[in-house]
């Protein structure tokens, strides 16, 4: 088997370690062979537990300091790679994730597979899928440089389920200095407010586009959402335009969603759109234009105006 | 300030991408346009240029065709371009593509690159990343503000939780989001003087390189399909058909 050590890099996000990293843990033990995960926070002794739960029989601990962690993290990434030989490594599609793993191909000269949906060992070949053009077409692409092979899978990919395994041995790493490509401090960090359901575990998500018109209108969709006990979500078009936080971004470069039901208002369906939410169980659209790409993934497609549609779905729902 | 700006010329988006059947590469004719994407770095390049009396050159990569999407660039207000254009280079992965810009980009010396956040037609995401690392650089990504105050540029990374605020100073890559600046349109004086404008095209070979991909696309298959809904028009009753099915998906 080419694939004996598989490395799973874990950014830790609120004392825990990102959702994604969990789906690639439980992703990588279906592989066989040694597990590890290299962890990019203060971690703690619940947390390394977890890890261990999820299948990592080793954690190596990068504890990041003022400066923006990604340069230093992939420096000591690379000579953690020089010493142990890992065969895979897979990160997350986050900014954190894409930034050290761009950075560590560069510094080990080895390609990265970008926007993974499945990766398949078979022999020597490591096999990653991505979707092209909104997921009407999977590609499927081989690494030729050798090992390691370094992939940033998309969230939501694999299911994360723990299994039994005890807490790992913990190696605690070195961030180095990297001159000026670590010169970089982050000053300040502003975390939002978050109410109600989370975008990426709601069973329901109202989300909101352009068609919606106008900031103000925004107020519809969060009295939609909150009679549903829904997560709003939201196209990049409304983020730029300052309606709503890059937080609940759904798509491409935002979150991706497979909630029990998609409402998606004034969204066009720009394949960018499609690739966060298509495997929604069941999607409905309210767009005014019958040709609206986002039909063509929706269950119930209403072909209406958003202003008239939806204030009579909220009579209803209130009426009920 | 030296400003570098990466974009990307790429088949417009308005009419459907294709691969080619033989080699899996994304079809590129002659008339590509600038990336969207990285209008906003041009954008942003121009301001900080603006700001401190430097220039801004274009670097990109990839197949020339008629140099419209690089004129788009010029238009605006870029000084000059240099364009990478090699057949060795067809299908380059973003390691070999980030090996070349780099090399070129070093080869001029800059203060500041800028790059978008990930390309429309390639969307790999991690170019600019490894362009920082090959230069030396600190890479502040995904920046949606950007603030020069003197010799320090402080950017606010977006991040999934909301934002940092990040700083240095130095030589720096920073990767801009869709969201950071106003592009600007080209006034007609500029697409005159576009036209111009000095374009360098070189090769691999005058950057004293070779790039080659680590990857190889083995099969493009279609997915799965979704089955095809139902569509209706509203008449003030569609919102009834939604309540039934959010009964029946279980979720009122
Ligand atoms: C590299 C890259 C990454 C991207 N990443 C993302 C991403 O992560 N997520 C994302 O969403 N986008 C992303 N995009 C942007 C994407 O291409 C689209 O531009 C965006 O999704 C469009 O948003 P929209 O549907 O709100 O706006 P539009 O495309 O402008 O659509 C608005 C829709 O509203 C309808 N409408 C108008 N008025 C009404 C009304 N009164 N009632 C009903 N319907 C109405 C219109 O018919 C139209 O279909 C990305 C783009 C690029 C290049
Ligand atoms: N061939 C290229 N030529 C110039 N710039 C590029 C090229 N490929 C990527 N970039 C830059 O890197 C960013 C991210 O691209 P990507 O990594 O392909 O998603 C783009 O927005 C460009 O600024």
């Amino acid at each position: 088997m080419a694939v004996n050590t598989t490395w799973v890099f874990v950014e830790e996000q609120d004392g825990k370690p990102a959702a994604i990293s969990l789906e690639l843990l439980t992703k990588a033990r279906t592989f066989g062979g040694q597990l590890a995960a290299v962890l990019l926070g203060t971690g703690s002794a619940e947390l390394f537990a977890e890890l261990g739960r999820y299948g990592a029989t080793r954690v190596f601990h990068l504890t990041p300091d003022e400066r923006l962690p990604t340069a230093a993290a992939a420096a000591a990434m690379a000579e953690l790679v020089g010493s142990h030989a890992p065969d895979l490594l897979l990160f997350g599609l986050t900014s954190t994730d894409r930034d050290v793993a761009g950075r560590l191909s560069a510094r080990l000269g080895k390609p990265v597979i970008s926007n993974a949906i499945e990766v398949a060992i078979d022999g020597d070949d490591v096999t990653v899928t991505n979707e092209i053009f909104g997921g009407a077409q999977l590609v499927d692409t081989v690494f030729r440089a050798g090992a390691p092979y370094l992939v940033l899978a998309r969230p939501k990919s694999f299911p994360a389920e723990p299994g039994d395994g005890d807490t790992p041995e913990l190696i605690p790493v070195e961030m180095p200095e990297v001159g000026q490509a670590g010169s970089a401090v982050v000053t300040g960090r502003h975390v939002e407010e978050r109410e109600g359901p989370q975008l990426e575990e709601a069973a329901v998500v109202v989300s909101a586009g352009r068609g919606m018109g106008s900031v103000d209108q925004m107020a519809i969709i969060e009295e939609l959402a909150g009679l549903l006990g829904a997560a709003v979500g939201a196209t990049r078009a409304i983020v730029d335009a300052d309606w709503i936080p890059y937080s609940r971004q759904v798509g491409q470069t935002g979150k991706t969603v497979k909630p029990d039901v998609y409402i998606a208002c004034g969204v066009s369906g720009a394949m960018q759109h499609l690739v966060g939410m298509k495997d929604s169980k069941v999607i409905i659209a309210i767009n005014k234009d019958e040709e609206a790409p986002i039909f063509g993934v929706s269950d119930l497609g209403i072909v209406g105006d958003v202003h008239k549609v939806l204030p009579n779905l909220i009579a209803a729902l209130k009426a009920r | 300030m030296r400003v570098m700006v990466c974009v990307k010329q790429i088949p417009d988006p308005a009419s459907p991408y294709e691969l080619d059947p033989d080699t899996h590469f994304l079809r590129r004719p002659t008339d590509q346009v600038l990336d969207d994407t990285d209008r906003y770095g041009v954008e942003m390049g121009l301001m900080i240029a603006e700001q401190t009396e430097g220039s801004v050159a274009l670097v990109s990569m990839g197949p020339a065709g008629n140099l419209q999407g690089i004129r788009q660039a010029l238009a605006m207000g870029a000084d000059r371009a240099i364009v990478i254009d090699d057949p060795t280079l067809r299908g380059a992965d973003s390691l070999a593509t980030a090996r070349i810009l780099s090399a070129a980009i070093g080869r001029e010396g800059f203060d500041v690159v800028i790059a978008g956040t990930e390309s429309t037609d390639g969307y790999s995401g991690v170019v600019p990343q490894q362009i920082a690392e090959f230069l030396d650089a600190p890479a502040l990504t995904f920046a949606k503000k950007v603030d020069l105050d003197g010799e320090r540029i402080r950017i606010e990374r977006q991040t999934e939780y909301g934002y940092d605020l990040v700083e240095t100073t130095g030589p720096v890559v920073i990767t801009v989001t869709a969201g950071v600046v106003e592009p600007r349109y080209p006034t007609f004086k500029g697409i005159m003087a576009a036209k111009s404008k000095p374009i360098d095209q070189i090769t691999a070979a005058d950057l004293g390189i070779t790039a080659t991909s680590g990857q190889e696309i083995v099969a493009v298959r279609p997915a799965p399909e979704r089955a095809a809904g139902e569509i209706i028009e509203d008449e003030g009753q569609a919102h009834i058909r939604i309540i039934q099915l959010l009964e029946q998906a279980k979720v009122i």
